[in-house]
């Protein structure tokens, strides 16, 4: 069954691809979607009935090389049964959509046929994403991985007409490069040190990694941090965080459909699953949990707030999901793996809802995607709109604070945060006001696009608006589906994801006596599924500071290893309580992110329905942070001039003066010198003359050689 | 005794003997027939190798289907392949039907460009096959000639040029290997391979000239066809002809330039300096790393620069051979297994470059990336097959392309940190170059008013490329095919490599940093 689920979607893409001509574009189109929901289905079943032991599928061999054994094969543990149903379903509802979306488009000619093309690349993109989350070794991993790199260049460039869809596509696929290098690093340094990059040797062996040192580039580091360092900056491009973020608002270029599947549920989430997988490595590596922590909260509130500006509704969603994805990583950094895994399912389908609903937006707007030329659209597109205020009631984090009632994104993100708080002082609590701050800004630019797009006074092109529709049931079936996801997924999903060990620890397959008895006596076995209603207080900030100061190279400080690396989907390190520890954040940090979410509204209100002349007033008074901000805090430019253009240059000069100038010139001024004087001794240099000296050459040869034989007898 | 390698090696010349002979005259029905022979021949001459590769045992790390005979004056000729050696062979009888049927279009001088081919792959199958000194040389050095006639003959407007900067440049090399291959007659009084590859040479340290040479005498030898082989594959900084000899040889020369004559360099490494120097190669270890991942970065840098394709991808081709002579001198298992891959490889991969831009500028008569953009409009297949081979060059898993880079890296990652570091930019690099080429000749809207009649490949274009097609594909998803031929003999030489070192304690290794 795993393996149909895998295959599907490339026999849909190899059909969609060169069936055309055989069995019509129609057909393809079908053909394609019909095995994405297959494989939907099949994943649903996986996941509802998947038992505790991690199962394995051999289906070929691989790269082997001496010790180095890889192979093609499926690894199903919760994580991947996760990935399974996120994957699958975002993917099919998206091929279903693109059946309205793709159907005219401006950008292509009569007699283009591209509609099979695009479903084609849908269905690659999907298989890779698939064979990403299915590896049972690094390797695998990594061809999924730039698999879905490949599939996600062809369609940011579908348009390949656009110059700056093209500059896209290109830029996507080099800086996602730059994390394939550290990745690929990170495989190198596993194999040096495990002689294996299989998972489930390289988790065996992460206990003694912690204790290893090891020489790279001539500094002696530690060998976890070194590797999960290597590893996360693959996670870094992939995932579009801070430094390597600049690829994904301009993959917005590609057509809609690709921007959720793609830029927003699925792979994007890659470097957060790439992170949870290798989780027992991680929980060894205490120093870059804190970096990726970090970085993530960083991203988070950087996106954020490049967010509040941005005019374009789909770079206003691409900044919000690099943000958002932010807030995984910085659950995974506290080491509450599941929380990350919980956002990404949640985010999954109220992104993807979102972008859709963007989509639907622009397509019935003609295409134009300036949201300052929106407004009061509620009324044409009563559908997508009440699709989208869902979606906006999701990320923002709607619900009744204090209870486990809510939408999506009021449980998981809110989950995040207070396990942030409790990651330990100080560096759990800097990370808290991060986080929270970030949620005031989430609410701000979700509601203001809200209300640009679909409330007050039509704005822009006249006829444009007048011709405004609702659109297609094949592209809102999908909207309600995803709308259903956004409500429920968060209340469905809360117990076995935050709830407690009874709940959570089955559901990944961790063996749950064990480690009930670890650790921190008060935070052991009790009932802590209560979410936040319990005040612990004070003591509750440092419960998690072993965590972070010693990283559990001292289990038996904390009464013996709970859990074996490899054993369960995730792996909690001894002395990892944060999943218990979350659940005694002091009240005020519960309602923290809640009251973030109705300052943030409450300023949008403000600013776009009250009083609409203030962002335009605000950004003349702030001239130079709205500059600041509108330009993407100058990273495009700083780049550019720092790497691109140096980089051409140098080429450049290398080629002019290094083999131009040095090389054929100096070290081998010899041939220079020779070769124009025997092409001037070739007289006329026809060609005929070629032939004596090629006579020449044989005769030389076999005086040589009859010299030597002769010699030699 | 079995024939059978020798009838693979010289098929193509009894074709090649036959249209000199037989065929007269140059109207059209002569120059067909001079193109079918050739393409017959190259056909009956792969379908033969094939008989050589099933009946291959690679578990027997030693040469098999030896052939040795008396030649004039003790000049012994003796032939055999190990895992190392088959696969070569087998690249050059697989892609030469294909050059031959790429070169369909000629019409300059026909039957003389389907010998100097015919005569190439023999003396090409002769290298690789060859088991004794002099028999190596006779094939390495006369596999010049029909090179140089073709890049002087029907290259483009510089080719005069280009053609004696090729032959000098790979020439003078060689000298050097003459007189190494001299000294080590005169050492171990025998020219037989096998017998060398087991004979120890000296190394004692000593001083010329007041400088002190490290590993003695292997280090010297070293040195001479380290000469030899560097600008054969080509090396930094001795790469310069390839560019040059590439812009002007015609297609079909470009594509077995690259595709084999490159390898053989190569194979020199690991026939010649590994195995008879293992001291002189760890002396000289760190150096060529260095030099290869400088190979790597420069070359790379360059290739974005370009303004010709063949430019282009001659430098991009410069770059893989950078990995190959990386995981060649990291010796061990994964590096060697790599390099090896890397070569064929880059065989499928880089003819299939080269005859991409063979198929536009037999339409256009240009190589400039300027003339060209938006062919995606009219010629979709074609677009296609470029991107295929433009992400195999990138080195994007599942193609073949991959399995080399990500071995010799991995296996240097094991010797030098640092200079797997450096290398492994290059991958970034080379995502950067090749799509960007792709971008500017195939992607846009098509506005040049020359392009707008262009056709998309032609049946028999396309019948060229299948093959190539499904060996990228097929050796990425199952490189098994490749390393399980070669692992066992490469296992062996690590092994020998090693033994041989451990009976040498303490050279000085040229100190670059190596950790």
């Amino acid at each position: 069954m795993e393996t149909v689920i895998l295959f599907a979607p490339l026999v849909g893409a190899l059909i969609a691809g060169f069936g055309r001509r055989l069995i019509g574009e129609a057909a393809c189109q079908w053909t394609a979607t019909g095995l994405l929901f297959l494989s939907a289905v099949l994943s649903w079943v996986v996941f509802l009935t998947l038992d505790a032991e991690t199962g394995r599928v051999q289906i070929l061999r691989w790269i082997e090389s001496g010790s180095l054994a890889t192979d093609w094969a499926i690894r199903m543990d919760r994580l991947t049964a996760i990935m399974l149903i996120v994957i699958t379903t975002v993917s099919s509802l998206v091929h279903l959509y693109s059946f309205g979306y793709m159907a005219h488009d401006d950008n292509f000619r009569e007699g283009d046929h591209y509609k099979a093309r695009f479903f084609a690349y849908l269905s690659l993109f999907t298989f890779a994403m698939l064979a990403l989350v299915t590896a049972d070794n690094l390797v695998q991993m990594f061809f999924g991985w730039e698999g879905v790199g490949l599939a996600s260049y062809l369609l940011i460039g579908f348009y390949f007409r656009k110059p700056t869809a093209n500059a896209a596509a290109i830029k996507a696929f080099v800086v996602n490069r730059v994390g394939d290098f550290g990745f690929a690093l990170g495989m190198f340094a596993i194999f040096l040190l495990v002689d294996s990059i299989n998972l489930s040797d390289v988790f065996a062996a992460a206990p003694e990694l912690a204790e290893t040192t090891v020489g790279f580039v001539g500094f002696e580091v530690n060998a976890a941090n070194l590797v999960c360092a290597l590893l996360f900056v693959g996670a870094m491009g992939k995932s579009a965080q801070l430094l390597l973020h600049t690829w994904l608002p301009d993959a917005m270029e590609g057509p809609t459909p690709v921007s959720a599947l793609i830029h927003a549920a699925t792979m994007v989430t890659a470097g957060v699953f790439l992170v949870c997988r290798m989780s027992p490595l991680f929980e060894f590596a205490p120093n870059v949990l804190v970096a990726v922590a970090y970085i993530g909260a960083f991203t988070a509130f950087f996106a954020a707030s490049v967010a509040l500006v941005q005019n374009d509704i789909k770079r206003v969603i691409a900044y919000s999901t690099c943000s958002q994805l932010g807030y995984m990583f910085a659950a995974a950094g506290v080491g509450a793996y599941p929380l990350a895994m919980y956002h990404l399912l949640t985010h999954a389908f109220f992104k993807a809802l979102l972008f859709l609903c963007a989509g639907s937006v622009i397509h019935g707007m003609h295409h134009e995607q300036d949201m300052r030329n929106y407004g009061g659209l509620r009324r044409r597109m009563p559908y997508t709109f009440w699709a989208m205020m869902i979606g906006t009631l999701a990320i923002t984090g709607v619900g009744i604070p204090l209870t486990h009632i809510g939408f999506a994104g009021f449980l998981s993100k809110d989950a995040i945060v207070e396990a942030s708080y409790m990651a330990g002082a100080p560096w759990g609590v800097g990370l808290f006001w991060i986080l929270t701050a970030a949620a005031v800004m989430t609410a701000f630019y979700n509601w203001r696009s809200m209300f640009m797009t679909f409330f007050g006074e039509p704005r822009g092109d006249k006829e444009t608006h007048e011709h405004a529709h609702e659109s297609p049931p094949t592209m809102l079936i999908p909207l309600g589906a995803l709308s259903v996801g956004a409500v429920l997924s968060g209340m469905v999903f809360f117990a076995p994801f935050f709830g407690d060990d009874k709940d959570m620890k089955p559901f990944f397959g961790i063996p749950h006596e064990v480690s009930a008895a670890g650790g921190h006596g008060d935070h052991g076995a009790d009932d802590h599924g209560d979410h936040g209603s319990d005040d612990h207080g004070d003591h509750a900030a440092d419960v998690h500071d072993g965590h972070a100061d010693d990283g559990h190279s001292d289990p038996a400080g904390h009464g013996g290893p709970a859990q074996r690396p490899g054993e369960g989907a995730v792996f909690f390190g001894p002395g990892n309580e944060i999943m218990h520890a979350a659940h005694d954040a002091p009240t005020w940090v519960v309602v923290a992110p809640f009251a973030a979410m109705l300052i943030g509204l409450g300023f949008a209100y403000l600013m776009y329905i009250r009083r609409p002349e203030l962002p335009a007033q605000l950004a003349r008074n702030q001239r130079h942070l709205h500059l600041f901000l509108l330009n993407k805090w100058y990273f495009d430019e700083i780049y550019d001039a720092v790497f691109t253009r140096p980089a051409l240059r140098l080429g450049a000069l290398l080629w002019k003066r290094g083999d131009g100038g040095t090389i054929d010139g100096g070290i081998n001024g010899l041939a220079m010198g020779v070769v124009p004087f025997l092409t001037r001794l070739a007289g006329r240099a026809q060609s005929g003359y070629l032939f004596h000296y090629a006579f020449a050459m044989v005769i030389g040869l076999g005086i040589l050689v009859t010299w030597f034989a002769v010699r030699g007898a | 005794m079995d024939n059978t390698l020798s009838l693979v090696t010289f098929l193509p010349l009894i074709g090649a003997l036959t249209l000199a002979l037989f065929l007269r005259g140059d109207d059209a029905y002569a120059r067909r027939n001079a193109k079918r022979v050739a393409l017959t021949t190259t056909a009956a001459t792969f379908a033969v190798s094939l008989l050589i590769l099933v009946r291959f045992d690679p578990t027997d790390t030693g040469f098999q289907f030896v052939e040795e005979a008396e030649w004039l004056g003790g000049f012994t000729y003796k032939m055999g392949v190990d895992g190392i050696s088959i696969l070569f062979v087998m690249l050059t009888t697989f892609l030469m039907p294909l050059v031959i049927a790429g070169a369909w279009e000629v019409e300059h001088r026909v039957k003389d460009y389907m010998i100097a081919f015919l005569v190439l792959e023999t003396l090409m199958i002769g290298v690789f096959c060859a088991l004794d000194l002099i028999l190596f040389y006779l094939f390495f050095e006369a596999g010049l000639i029909p090179m140089f006639l073709i890049i002087g003959i029907w290259g483009g407007a510089n080719r005069i040029y280009a053609a004696f900067k090729f032959f000098l440049y790979t020439f003078l090399g060689s000298v050097l290997m003459l007189v190494a291959m001299i000294f080590m007659y005169a050492e171990a009084g025998t020219t037989d391979i096998p017998t060398l590859m087991n004979h120890p040479f000296g190394t004692e340290d000593f001083d010329i000239l007041g400088i002190h040479v490290s590993g003695g005498v292997q280090t010297l030898l070293w040195l001479a066809f380290f000469a030899s082989f560097a600008v054969k594959m080509p090396m930094w900084p001795v790469h310069t002809w390839l560019p040059d000899a590439h812009v002007q040889a015609p297609t079909a020369g470009s594509v077995v330039l690259a595709a084999i004559l490159l390898k053989m360099g190569g194979y020199g490494f690991l026939r010649f300096s590994l195995p008879m120097f293992p001291v002189g190669s760890e002396v000289m270890g760190p150096f060529v790393l260095w030099l290869s991942a400088i190979a790597v970065v420069y070359t790379s840098l360059v290739a974005l620069a370009q303004e010709d394709m063949k430019k282009l991808i001659a430098y991009s081709s410069v770059a893989h051979m950078g990995f190959v002579t990386m995981g060649i001198f990291s010796v061990n298992q994964q590096g060697l297994d790599g390099a090896i891959f890397q070569m064929l490889s880059h065989g499928f991969i880089s003819g299939a470059l080269f005859l991409c831009v063979g198929v536009i500028y037999d339409r256009m008569h240009t190589r400039e990336i300027e003339a060209y953009g938006g062919l995606v409009n009219r010629m979709p297949a074609y677009a296609a097959v470029f991107m295929l081979f433009t992400m195999a060059n990138v080195g994007l898993p599942g193609t073949s392309g991959f399995v080399g880079e990500f071995l010799t890296l991995m296996g240097v990652f094991q010797v030098n940190t640092l200079i797997a570091v450096v290398a492994a930019t290059g991958v970034i690099l080379s995502a950067a170059y090749a799509l960007w080429l792709y971008r500017r000749v195939v992607l846009g809207d098509l506005i040049k008013e020359s392009l707008k009649s262009i056709t998309d490949m032609t049946p028999r274009e396309r019948a060229v490329f299948a093959p190539l097609v499904v060996m990228t594909i097929l050796l990425g998803v199952y490189p098994a095919l490749v390393t399980d031929i070669v692992g066992p003999s490469v296992s062996a030489l690590v092994e020998r490599v090693e033994t041989a070192r451990a009976d040498v304690d303490g050279v000085a290794r040229l100190a670059l940093g190596g950790e």
